[in-house]
């Protein structure tokens, strides 16, 4: 092994390690916390261990601290970003009872993203409640919506506004999302 | 004909109502396009040359200022439909409510790639802990140092109590009506008007005494035996006594006023300084 590849090969070891298993909270990295672990070369290791992950159906996926994606990222913006290990496909409905969701679960937090996503980030808890409740039982709904603020999906500020959070921003294609949900509506009709 | 003063009125209210309705727009995120803007921009131009007390301009400009909110709204919105994102939310709705719990997750799962993480113990980590396990003392020897010393138990006496201030030598409205006694006592030496001014009668030689004091002053106050006069302008607070207590209540809203009694303002009052 030639002595550029060895450097990389231990580096991008180190990369799986910290991106692999939870060190915070939070799952995931931040971009200076890499930085000091594998130098300032760290985008270049975390894009070969992209390519790697690729047979596997994985990602290196990373969220600017910006709510949009960001093109051309400065230093600043990468040091600030999270970078996570997410699924690089999609899950079958059975594989998501292995990750511990109930179908019930997973449908309702499908209808508030997309009703925030819809009302341009921000929709009032009340009516995301009463949308749930058409088809989730009353007493589920409160408990679901405090569930998915927990895991970090949603976000709620003083006056019960519902907001996404860092947890949508990184694993759920929003655009993707509100697209296919208009066209499985065409199949319906 | 309407008066000047009609007419300002009901200035104040539209624009009252203006302020409300944008204000509930921004923070129930309602549509910004339900405001006319051009509409409610005349009112406030209308009453315009009416205003001429400070209140009134702020209001009006209060007005402008949420009105300029909304436009900024309604900019945003216009961005926001032209962008890809953009989904009429009761159109998403209505498609929601259609869709069997199934489609919903069958479409879920093209857009959701949910991070992975590990908790897994390694052979590092144990051999870490098995090293801290052995540094560690037992529980015995580390709370050797927290331990009190033992006190004997033994019976306390009245007086004992009262010298450390558990108890009172006499009982609380014993100990009132004399306070009332003094205070009436005082205004007839130094008061004027049948009042006295709070800190002449409230600041004692110490700190602790006037702190005391203020606290015994403000029951006289809640139970009827003294009345305040407050004087906003000139800074002074005055105590009336009441000939009787007043036990009756009052229709008058009943309101609590806070007084600070800090050792800052005791040392000015020895000093003279304070009324």
């Amino acid at each position: 092994m030639s002595k550029r590849k060895a450097y990389y090969a231990s580096k991008i070891k180190r990369a799986t390690h910290m991106l692999f298993y939870k060190r915070h909270k939070k799952p995931g990295v931040k971009g200076w916390e890499l930085r000091k672990a594998l130098g300032s070369d760290y985008s270049k290791v975390l894009k070969i261990l992209d390519d790697y992950l690729k047979g596997m159906d994985l990602q290196v996926k990373t969220v600017f601290e910006e709510e949009k994606q960001v093109e051309k990222p400065s230093l600043e913006q990468l040091d600030r970003a999270r970078f996570c290990i997410t699924l690089r496909g999609d899950l079958t409905p059975k594989e998501t009872k292995m990750i511990g969701w109930r179908i019930d679960d997973l449908a309702g937090l499908a209808i508030a993203i997309s009703h925030i996503i819809s009302k341009r980030g921000k929709a009032p808890r009340k009516e995301v409640e009463e949308l749930l409740r058409d088809k989730l039982p009353g007493w589920k709904v409160g408990i679901n919506i405090d569930r998915y603020i927990r895991y970090g999906y949603l976000t709620q500020d003083e006056s019960e506004q519902l907001y996404l959070d860092w947890r949508t921003r990184v694993e759920v294609d929003q655009k993707a999302l509100v697209d296919l949900l208009l066209r499985s509506e065409n199949k319906v009709q | 004909m309407q008066s000047k003063r009609e007419r300002e009125r009901i200035g104040r209210e539209k624009l009252q109502r203006i302020i409300e309705t944008c204000k509930s727009i921004s923070g129930r995120s309602l549509d910004p396009f339900l405001v006319d803007v051009k509409e409610n921009i005349s009112i406030a131009k209308e009453y315009l040359p009416e205003w001429e007390i400070p209140e009134d301009l702020c209001l009006d400009a209060e007005t402008i200022h949420q009105i300029a909110s909304v436009i900024k709204l309604q900019s945003e919105w216009v961005r926001h439909r032209s962008t890809s994102l953009y989904t009429d939310p009761f159109l998403l709705q209505e498609k929601l409510a259609r869709l069997p719990k199934e489609q919903v997750i069958e479409t879920f799962l093209k857009a959701w790639h949910p991070t992975i993480e590990l908790e897994q113990i390694s052979l590092h980590s144990l051999a870490e802990a098995v090293r801290y396990w052995e540094g560690l003392l037992p529980l015995k020897e580390r709370w050797k140092e927290f331990s009190s010393a033992e006190t004997e138990r033994g019976l306390a006496t009245r007086e004992e109590l009262v010298q450390q201030r558990i108890l009172r030598e006499k009982a609380f409205s014993e100990e009132l009506d004399i306070f009332w006694q003094q205070l009436k006592e005082k205004v007839k030496e130094r008061g004027a008007e049948g009042k006295i001014q709070y800190w002449d009668f409230v600041g004692a030689e110490t700190y602790e005494e006037t702190v005391d004091r203020a606290f015994m002053t403000s029951f006289l106050i809640t139970y009827g035996y003294a009345t305040l006069e407050i004087h906003p302008l000139e800074e002074e607070i005055f105590i009336k006594p009441h000939e009787k207590p007043e036990t009756k209540i009052s229709n008058k809203q009943l309101i609590s006023i806070p007084i600070a009694v800090a050792v800052e303002d005791w040392a000015r009052w020895k000093r003279g300084e304070l009324k």
